[in-house]
């Protein structure tokens, strides 16, 4: 689950890391009075979207009076901000963060995440910081600093210290280090975060450390024991398909093309994707339905895929282990008659009592066409998707 | 078995037993004496083990339970542990990971169909009558897609020696290395299909050690070969970051080291039938 910038900065702050004063704004008023409450002689205005590049794309702008803040946030809210990150249609603007400026000496980077094949967690850092870390990872990897941490000490201050000194923080700035690594190491362990990147951490002119960016993902595993944290979730910034599908506890992703996809299993659901791209078609989306999907499952897996205007034809590819093939069947002309699919839809079904389900799908009358293997189902429904 | 009481746990249990396992009993705290199924259950793993002489545990614990189990299942100094729950969050796989360290159990999965000795066995839910007995072993991060493979294998007259789903999560007890140890020591097993996903590099490390000596041919894999980086496709491993984990990157690697690699997944009993003649 992805967060905003300043919800993830209020996470931190709890865990006493340093950030710059500043508040979340919903109109341009609200913009105006928090730049007047924060004071000084310039505040930046922050479009807050879930993806990163704001900068580039204007949606990160300097104000120096109160006024010019409401003006800035006038602009920005409501706006579509398209960054690298956001794809070609990018993402409303509905809320700014207006935080007090600061004089930056220097621009530092630190994340933590966890190590699969070490089974740890690791923190990263690296002086350059405020750059694309990718970028800097596979154009200068010596700039990126590792240390792996112990489950059971966390992270020690002999560690920190290693990063601070191998980032060129000298004396109270080093100590500074220590200090904020521990919260955020803390923070990434007792809210169940896959992801914090502080990017850039700075190091301002009076010698302060603050996170003057900050991402925050948090175990969508976990988020069950968070109830505070769930509350930060914005559906937004979600696709309203994939929301419904979460509802239903389907596994949904919208994508481009136009052939709908029905796949029981997440690697199977993914295996089913490729093929059809091999046949020269284009998926419109990731769905599994799980192991254990019952007739219900089905009609409410058909509905969302079928709301999917862009869809022509569709794929069902199940592999009856414990799922039975009977019960698919019976799903799949229930959900059927009900709806009535308007476009060609052809399944592909084996395992547990697939000869019965391929006799009710025969006897329903409804226009199935029925493939035997994998790769001619994707030839057929990519025929079919073509035709229309 | 471990939540044998529950829906799921009942249900593979009969189904395990049908196939040929020895099912002893399960451990469902606060129902130990009593007798479900037939089968006595216990409160904790070290009464189980002690009554039953189990060597083997698998666990249908929900989410936020199964690490405490896979932990308990250690402590008991049980030799195999395979773990099918979905959904269990990554801090407490740290946790349950660091605990196992230095304990002699093997840990299967989480979010994995478990192990199948085609004809033999099963650890978990792959669907027995699927497989042939034979001499080709599998080792898979997902489980339909094991099951494809069980199948594909089957329609071209091959059967199996040993499946291995090892499961979609970031943080796993066996990995595709250890599994692949496992077949150089099994003279049954003659060649092995490797499927992986997208995300993590756990098929780049296996590719590093097949090319360092794996001797039996390797048919392999990569589901995902379409997926938009940055999102997380159904299990919790499956995910692009950062440029990194794409299965273009893992098909060269597993190219470069040997491995008979397949684009579509239509492909992986045929092309089997092909390296092996």
């Amino acid at each position: 689950m992805k967060i905003h910038e300043y919800q993830a900065k209020s996470v931190l702050a709890r865990f006493g890391v340093p950030v710059p004063r500043g508040e979340v704004a919903f109109s341009a008023v609200e913009a105006g009075e928090i730049a007047r409450r924060l004071g000084g002689s310039v505040v930046v205005v922050k479009a807050q979207i879930h993806a990163g590049g704001r900068g580039k794309g204007g949606g990160v702008k300097l104000a120096k009076s109160p006024d010019e803040a409401e003006q800035v946030a006038k602009q920005m809210i409501g706006m579509t901000l398209v960054t690298h990150q956001t794809g070609p249609e990018g993402r409303t603007v509905s809320r700014v963060l207006i935080e007090e400026g600061l004089q930056i000496e220097r621009e530092l980077y630190v994340s933590v995440l966890v190590d699969r094949a070490a089974a740890c967690p690791v923190v990263i850092a690296s002086a350059a910081g405020g750059m694309d870390i990718e970028e800097v990872a596979a154009k200068e990897p010596q700039k990126i600093l590792r240390e792996y941490v112990d489950r059971g000490t966390g992270i020690i201050p002999f560690q920190a210290r290693k990063l601070a000194f191998g980032m060129g923080l000298e004396g109270g700035a080093a100590q500074k280090l220590v200090k904020l690594l521990d919260g955020v190491y803390r923070a990434f362990i007792e809210t169940d975060a896959t992801l914090i990147e502080v990017n850039p951490l700075i190091l301002t002119k009076g010698g302060d450390l603050l996170a003057l960016d900050a991402k925050v993902s948090f175990d969508d595993n976990a988020v069950f024991r968070h109830p505070d944290l769930r509350e930060l979730r914005d559906l937004g910034e979600e696709d309203p398909l994939e929301v419904e599908a979460s509802k239903f506890s389907l596994n949904y992703i919208r994508l481009d093309g136009n052939i709908g996809c029905m796949v029981n299993g997440a690697g199977l659901a993914m295996a089913t994707m490729d093929i059809i791209k091999l046949a020269g078609g284009e998926p419109a989306n990731f769905l599994d339905v799980g192991g254990g999907a019952n007739a219900e499952q089905i009609r409410n897996a058909f509905k969302i895929l079928m709301s999917d205007k862009h869809v022509r034809a569709v794929l069902i590819n199940i592999f009856g282990g414990i799922l039975r093939c009977d019960v698919l069947a019976q799903g799949v002309i229930a959900a059927v008659t009900e709806l009535g699919v308007p476009v060609p839809i052809v399944i592909r079904m084996e395992g547990t009592n697939v000869e019965e389900g391929k006799r009710m799908l025969k006897e329903s009358g409804l226009n199935f066409t029925t493939a035997d293997s994998m790769g001619e189902a994707a030839q057929t429904v990519v025929a079919l998707a073509g035709a229309r | 078995m471990q939540g044998l009481t529950g829906r799921e746990g009942t249900f593979h249990a009969r189904q395990a037993a049908a196939y040929g396992t020895t099912v002893v009993g399960g451990v469902t705290p606060g129902k130990g004496g009593t007798v479900h199924e037939g089968w006595p259950i216990f409160d904790t793993v070290h009464d189980a083990m002690r009554e039953t002489g189990a060597n083997a545990t698998v666990i249908f614990v929900p989410p936020p339970f199964a690490s405490d189990a896979i932990m308990e299942a250690a402590d008991a100094g049980i030799p195999l542990a395979v773990c099918i729950t979905e959904g269990i969050p990554v801090v407490d796989m740290l946790r349950a990971l660091t605990f196992m360290e230095g304990k002699p159990m093997r840990l299967v999965g989480p979010n994995c169909p478990g192990v199948i000795s085609a004809g033999k066995a099963k650890a978990g839910i792959i669907p027995g009558h699927i497989c042939r007995e034979g001499r080709i072993g599998i080792v898979s991060k997902s489980g339909t897609l094991t099951y494809e493979a069980i199948h594909q294998l089957t329609r071209v007259g091959m059967g199996q020696t040993t499946c291995i789903g090892i499961g979609g999560d970031p943080l796993i007890g066996t990995s595709f290395i250890d599994a692949l140890r496992l077949f150089v020591g099994d003279p049954e097993t003659d060649a092995v299909v490797m499927i992986g996903e997208i995300g993590g590099s756990a098929e780049e490390d296996a590719a590093a050690f097949i090319g360092r000596g794996f001797r039996k041919p390797v048919v392999g894999f990569i589901a995902g070969q379409t997926a938009p980086p940055g999102r997380r496709m159904g299990h919790a491993g499956a995910i692009i970051a950062g440029g990194k984990g794409t299965a273009a990157e893992k098909m060269a690697a597993l190219g470069a080291a040997g491995v008979h690699v397949v684009k579509s997944p239509a492909d992986m009993g045929a092309k089997m039938r092909e390296v092996l003649g």
